[in-house]
């Protein structure tokens, strides 16, 4: 028989064999083990969470083994996974304010109380390769004795709320629980916590891109890094037998507060206004990010002109899912070949009568 | 089985991975699916949001298909599955050890044999039986999108059966190119409301769609949308009265099984430009070669006696 993709079956399972050969590389060299991801990997571990939005550094490691590096691919099968686990219910709300600070800093303040704490951080590392670490490997530095820095935290912008130069954050009217993307399609226009965590998800690519591009005009929003801050936060469950919340365990977030400018509108006082990020473990690109295009969507709330895509909400979560839109894109790699050759028709035929046309009007 | 019942005894069976549901999604899953497939049938052409999972498989590529068909399957199912006619093509050989594997339900390239067909771009050659349910994979449910990418837009202009704007473009159509340039994912309006997108069949497939035994479902997972077309359903592919709707001919018959009025793959010999015909559907091909039938190219390579893929 003359089918051009005879035996698809056997081409399945022999690519299966290749891609898993191509994986393991030189067998000369040690195979990575998959806690070695974890530990010495972080920062792909902690976007494999945040985007797949499991938070499981051991299946986020293992994601990221077995797609050789490639994370948008990593964050896919942690998504695939994750949606077969079963859920019992939804947490009590972090508390972000009593988090145990790693790193908090503010770009609208010197000084503030609890401090600037710098903490883990390659902002001002110089970005030169340190060859020594082929040469020599990793040697554990002694790291610096930590101030315990129990002190209190207070973020920012509560700081800025006592004097009502911020707005408030108020949890929107509506439903106790937050919509849940992955039990409910999109819905426009979307509110607030649908939209939070479609940005949680989204590509941090993409976002920072969106981001960027309100900076350089596209939607500006006079943007300070108000507070961005790192570290571990309590998780709890409130189980309806008990009635009274338990301790889970501990994750670590990044929480970006943008504080941005507003000079008010009809009914709206002069004040500061929010754009908010938070991501899984340490993700201060994404989670600014985020920050920056959570509050160019806030336009239509503000009553500021909607004219660039970063504003337009349909737009962006629309697109900001990179396994959605990687799919997608990849799935032009399907045969097509019924609608190609529908389109191959009517071209001929199109070009038939052209050309007739062109025949009858030279005679 | 039919389609809507509950898999039965789906819940308790444990597929051979022993780790995954019969037939992958949750019982809970698939009976959110099912509620939205009964809205759907009631409201034929209607696209009904629904909680979209992720499935293992990447969207784009048939997850909204998966998901209808996981919801419908029950042990006694048989399961065909076509990409572009074929049973052979990569993704269909794909979906189809998915539910073999994960399901256990018995699969079939035979389309008379199968309850249950999933489809990509094309219906089958033979016409459809009421104890068949054909699953459509759909990328793009909305047949309004590209002329108007907002979704709250869309909605409304359903909700007001407002589909002037699909009727300026035909119209464009003709007046620029002197016929409708569409020629697959051809709009249609269903039970005379809805205006729906048939997936991207070639439009020769349209009126296959109407009044069609068979039940037809259609899934979209990434767009997170169900809709169905329920039996002996008026199906209308739009037209005016004066450029009144054309599928697609061929001028010849298979190559291979001399099918005439059938959806034909161009194939390409060599880098002359010589070229040949053959069955999209792969099935039905097979089938009238072993009826004896014989179309061109087969008679010529049973004269110097060698096959015709030789």
């Amino acid at each position: 028989m003359y089918v051009a993709t005879k035996g698809g079956e056997a081409a399945i399972e022999n690519s299966h064999v290749l891609i898993a050969e191509e994986r393991r590389g030189d067998p000369a060299v040690p195979e990575l083990e998959a806690a070695q991801i974890r530990e010495q990997l972080g920062g792909a571990v902690d976007r494999v969470m945040t985007e797949g939005s499991l938070y499981d550094p051991d299946l986020a490691a293992l994601a990221i083994k077995q797609a050789q590096g490639d994370l948008v691919e990593a964050i896919f099968l942690l998504r695939a996974f994750r949606t077969t686990l079963p859920r019992f219910g939804a947490s009590v709300p972090i508390d972000t304010a009593a988090m145990t600070i790693r790193r908090r800093i503010s770009a609208a303040f010197k000084d503030l109380p609890g401090g600037q704490v710098l903490g883990p951080t390659y902002d001002y590392t110089h970005r030169l390769l340190d060859f020594t670490l082929v040469a020599r490997g990793e040697t554990p530095p002694v790291a610096p004795e930590e101030d315990a820095t129990d002190a209190a935290m207070p973020r920012v912008a509560d700081i800025l709320g006592h004097e009502g130069l911020i707005e408030p954050e108020t949890p929107p009217p509506g439903p106790e629980h937050p919509y849940d993307l992955t039990r409910e399609p999109m819905q426009f226009p979307a509110g607030r916590d649908q939209r939070l965590q479609n940005l949680f998800r989204g590509d941090e690519g993409f976002l920072l891109a969106l981001g960027y591009s309100t900076q350089r005009g596209y939607g500006r929003n006079h943007p300070f890094a108000g507070e961005i801050r790192m570290g571990t936060v309590q998780v709890e469950f409130t189980p309806e037998e008990l009635g009274f919340p338990i301790a889970l365990g501990e994750i670590e977030v990044t929480e970006c507060q943008m504080v941005n400018q507003f000079k008010g509108a009809k009914g709206i006082a002069p004040q500061f206004t929010r754009g908010y990020g938070l991501a899984f473990g340490q993700a201060e690109r994404k989670t600014m990010g985020m920050a920056l295009v959570d509050r160019a969507l806030r336009a239509d709330e503000l009553a500021e002109d909607r004219l660039h895509p970063p504003q337009d909400e349909e737009f962006v979560l629309s697109h900001s899912d990179n396994v959605e839109a990687s799919g997608f894109v990849s799935h032009l790699k399907l045969p097509h070949y019924v609608d190609f050759q529908s389109e191959l028709g009517m071209l001929r035929g199109m070009r038939a009568s052209a050309e007739a046309m062109q025949k009858e009007a030279a005679e | 089985m039919s389609a809507l019942q509950p898999a039965g005894s789906g819940a308790q069976f444990h597929s051979i991975d022993g780790v995954y549901n019969f037939a992958y999604l949750d019982e809970q899953t698939k009976r959110m699916i099912r509620r939205a497939l009964l809205k759907a049938l009631a409201i034929p052409g209607y696209q009904v949001p629904f909680g979209g999972r992720e499935m293992p498989v990447a969207y784009g590529w048939g997850t909204g298909g998966m998901q209808v068909t996981a919801s419908i399957l029950g042990v006694d199912d048989v399961l065909k599955v076509i990409d572009q006619g074929s049973d052979d093509t990569t993704n269909a050989v794909s979906i189809r050890r998915f539910f073999n594997r994960t399901a256990g339900v018995p699969v079939t390239e035979a389309t008379t044999e199968a309850t249950v067909i999933q489809t990509r771009h094309r219906i089958p050659e033979k016409t459809l039986r009421e104890d068949q349910v054909i699953v459509y994979q759909v990328p793009m449910p909305e047949p309004l999108r590209k002329l108007e990418p907002r979704e709250t837009e869309t909605r409304k202009m359903h909700a007001f059966a407002e589909y002037g704007l699909m009727q300026v473009k035909l119209y464009e159509d003709i007046s620029r190119h002197g016929e409708i340039t569409t020629t697959y994912d051809y709009p249609v309006e269903v039970n005379a409301r809805y205006m729906m997108a048939p997936s991207p069949i070639p439009k020769f497939d349209n009126p296959k769609m109407h009044a069609m035994p068979a039940l037809q479902l259609f899934g979209a997972g990434r767009e997170k949308r169900i809709y169905a077309i329920p039996p002996y359903t008026k199906v209308r592919s739009l037209d005016f009265n004066d450029y009144p709707f054309e599928p697609q001919q061929f001028d010849d018959p298979c190559a291979l099984c001399d099918a005439k009025g059938v959806f034909l793959d161009e194939v390409i010999l060599d880098d002359k430009g010589n070229h040949m015909f053959v069955c999209s559907d792969s099935d039905h091909c097979r089938d009238r070669r072993a009826e004896g039938h014989m179309g061109p190219r087969a008679r010529e390579a049973a004269e110097k006696g060698y096959g015709a893929d030789q």
